[in-house]
């Protein structure tokens, strides 16, 4: 019998339309000409560029620290979270918390944007990067506390129980088999957090203040008033650094079964 | 001798189940001492009580003569194997052992020698270095008892053990964990519904019920001597008689009608009066059954009867044979089944008959408790209800 060649064709468009943007962009952060006009010839002028641009370099690192704080402090806050949630998953009051950890999951970002923004205002906070750091933790908690959840309810209760009936008291529970155990879903919580918070631009947009410029609301910037190629060639740098942490964490929770 | 682990009045209710209703019971050191029961009568909750795992709602469990109630899991001396093993997946079965010498912070030469003992002695030292997804069910078994033998425990605590190993293995596996009762010395509480397995390994059961203790003694006694109706037909098949005393004989013997059976000689321990309703319990292979009439002797019960239904399973024979409107179970072991005599058939008229000593007189009868023995088969086109003597 032969197959239907319709699913191969579904298969080639869905690709092509995911993908073809990105191709477009790589291969035109090597193209020498000044505007998107056609092809002038292979050239690494962007790059070099792209050092020259402080500006960016601020903005970059202004973007990593926040990513990695929100990470690092959401990850602790929302595992906490998804270990209560599973634990006295019976309680009306959890199911109510769950509530409260889910709903920034499915609020639209301009809304959280808006509100945090008024929040702060109110608040007589002075908008910076605590704002936007702030703000970050905010919504990468969601995230965590679903992803370490969805890893604790596969997770035989008795291995606890067998921990402390071996004479594991809380600390040692925690540290010998509670987080070991929990690893993967730490790290894909963690890397969740840290990519959602590297390029989240609505929420930043509100709360970010003068001289606390990420690196989504810089490229926005110089989409408008600067040089499209150079964030061609900024964009293609991002993305081979993240495939390189994802094929990275892959291995490392491979190399941990 | 003293009790070394001791429920006092202990009570557990989850919701709306009372899991154990004001249970006493008491376990002596060194005992291979089963808790025995069907699903839900709450012998998990009496193990997890006595792990810590579980707090009573009332009562105290003391341990050696400590109380031990309000101890949590980690300060027990006690360590447990569970059903579903619980090793810890993330590390391999050498650190699985050496787990709570870890936890306990022990010398890393005293951690490496105790735990290449416990591998020689569960026969696994050259699969140390494997991780429990590596493991068969009988070597995953094998590597829990030893992580929970390493801390040396006063009561090792054993959750179904072997409900998850297939046939073979659990008859290896039982073998194996009496051997290591024996070796260890030291205290075992095993709960299970699997009576075989209880029968074989105790040196005393409890039989549970709805969160009740129904009886404690020997695998014999509890066997031979069941108090209730719920022993007796949980533990091995048995047949239940409804009766009423008519006489006394001698001392120590009384007469029973049973249906429209006068006279049926019983052994009367309950010390019953004449008028008195018995339950009677007789198992299957204390009945014999016979084409002949047997000799009449002043102890012993004969009554004539038709076959009507039988199951030959090899080394025995199981008969359902019909008297004075009552189907009796009768099974019958054999010796040369084809040389023996005439084998027993379909609708043959026999003689079935007991002695006095057999049918023994329960405390308490219950009508559910008739679903626990195994039904008879059916006779193509008899109505499903039929059989049932509720």
């Amino acid at each position: 019998m032969r197959r239907s060649r319709f699913p191969f064709f579904v298969t080639m468009a869905v690709l092509f339309f995911f993908y073809l943007p990105i191709i477009i962009l790589i291969v035109n952060s090597f193209n020498a000409s000044r505007f998107e006009s056609g092809w002038q010839g292979f050239s690494l002028m962007w790059y070099k560029r792209l050092f020259h641009e402080p500006e960016i370099w601020r903005a970059a690192k202004n973007s990593l620290l926040i990513a990695a704080s929100a990470t690092a402090v959401s990850l602790v806050i929302g595992t906490t979270a998804a270990i209560a949630l599973h634990r006295f998953a019976r309680s009306r009051l959890q199911r109510f918390h769950f509530g409260l950890v889910y709903t920034p999951l499915v609020v639209p970002e301009i809304l959280m944007g808006i509100s945090l923004l008024m929040l702060f205002v109110t608040a007589g906070v002075e908008l910076g990067l605590f704002t936007i750091f702030l703000a970050h933790v905010t919504f990468c908690i969601s995230f965590v506390a679903m992803t370490v959840l969805a890893r604790l309810q596969d997770f035989d209760e008795s291995i606890v129980e067998a921990a402390q009936d071996l004479g594991a008291g809380w600390w040692a529970t925690t540290r010998r088999v509670l987080l070991p155990m929990l690893m993967p879903g730490l790290i894909a919580g963690g890397l969740l957090a840290f990519t959602l918070s590297i390029d989240d631009f609505v929420i930043t947009f509100f709360v970010a203040g003068p001289g606390s410029t990420t690196l989504p609301i810089r490229v926005y910037s110089m989409i408008k008033y600067g040089s499209p190629p150079l964030i061609n060639a900024l964009s293609t740098l991002l993305l081979v650094l993240t495939f390189t942490a994802v094929a990275a964490s892959q291995r490392l929770s491979r190399s941990r079964r | 001798m003293s009790e070394f682990l001791e429920f006092r009045d202990v009570s557990k209710r989850f919701g709306t189940i009372q899991a154990v209703d004001s249970v006493s019971l008491g376990i002596k050191k060194g005992e291979f001492f089963s808790l025995l029961g069907p699903s839900g009568c709450g012998k998990t909750t009496m193990l997890r009580l006595a792990a810590g795992f579980e707090h009573p709602d009332a009562g105290r469990v003391i341990l050696d003569g400590q109380d031990i109630t309000d101890l949590p899991p980690n300060k027990r001396k006690v360590n447990t194997i569970f059903q579903s093993y619980a090793l810890f997946p993330h590390l391999t079965v050498w650190e699985n052992i050496a787990f709570g010498l870890r936890v306990a912070k022990r010398t890393k030469r005293d951690i490496e020698t105790e735990v290449e003992a416990m591998l020689r002695l569960i026969r696994m030292g050259d699969q140390a270095h494997k991780k429990p997804d590596q493991l068969s069910g009988g070597q995953k078994q094998r590597v829990a008892i030893a992580r929970a033998l390493i801390n040396k425990p006063q009561l090792l605590l054993l959750d179904e053990p072997l409900a998850a190993l297939d046939l073979k293995l659990r008859q290896r596996m039982l073998i194996e964990l009496d051997m290591i009762h024996d070796q260890v010395g030291i205290t075992f509480l095993y709960v299970t519904h699997d009576q075989g397995e209880a029968m074989s390994l105790s040196d005393r059961i409890a039989v549970m019920d709805s969160g009740r203790i129904e009886q404690v003694g020997s695998p014999a006694e509890i066997y031979e001597t069941p108090r209730t109706s719920f022993v007796a037909a949980f533990i091995g098949d048995t047949n239940f008689l409804e009766g009423e005393v008519t006489g006394l004989v001698e001392s120590e013997y009384c007469q029973v009608k049973i249906a429209d059976i006068p006279g049926l000689i019983c052994f009367n321990d309950k010390s019953m009066k004449p008028g008195n309703p018995v339950y009677l319990s007789i198992r299957p292979e204390k009945i014999h059954i016979s084409r002949d009439r047997p000799e009449e002797s002043p102890l012993r019960n004969i009554v004539p009867a038709v076959v009507e239904d039988m199951i030959y399973l090899g080394s025995t024979t199981k008969y359902w044979v019909r008297t004075h409107g009552l189907r009796v179970q009768v099974l019958r072991q054999h010796f040369r089944f084809f040389l023996d005599e005439k084998p027993i058939r379909w609708n043959d008229d026999v003689w079935i008959w007991w002695h006095g000593d057999d049918g023994f007189m329960l405390d308490r009868y219950r009508a559910v408790d008739e679903h626990l023995v195994a039904l008879p088969p059916r006779k193509v086109g008899e109505p499903e209800d039929n059989n049932e003597k509720s």
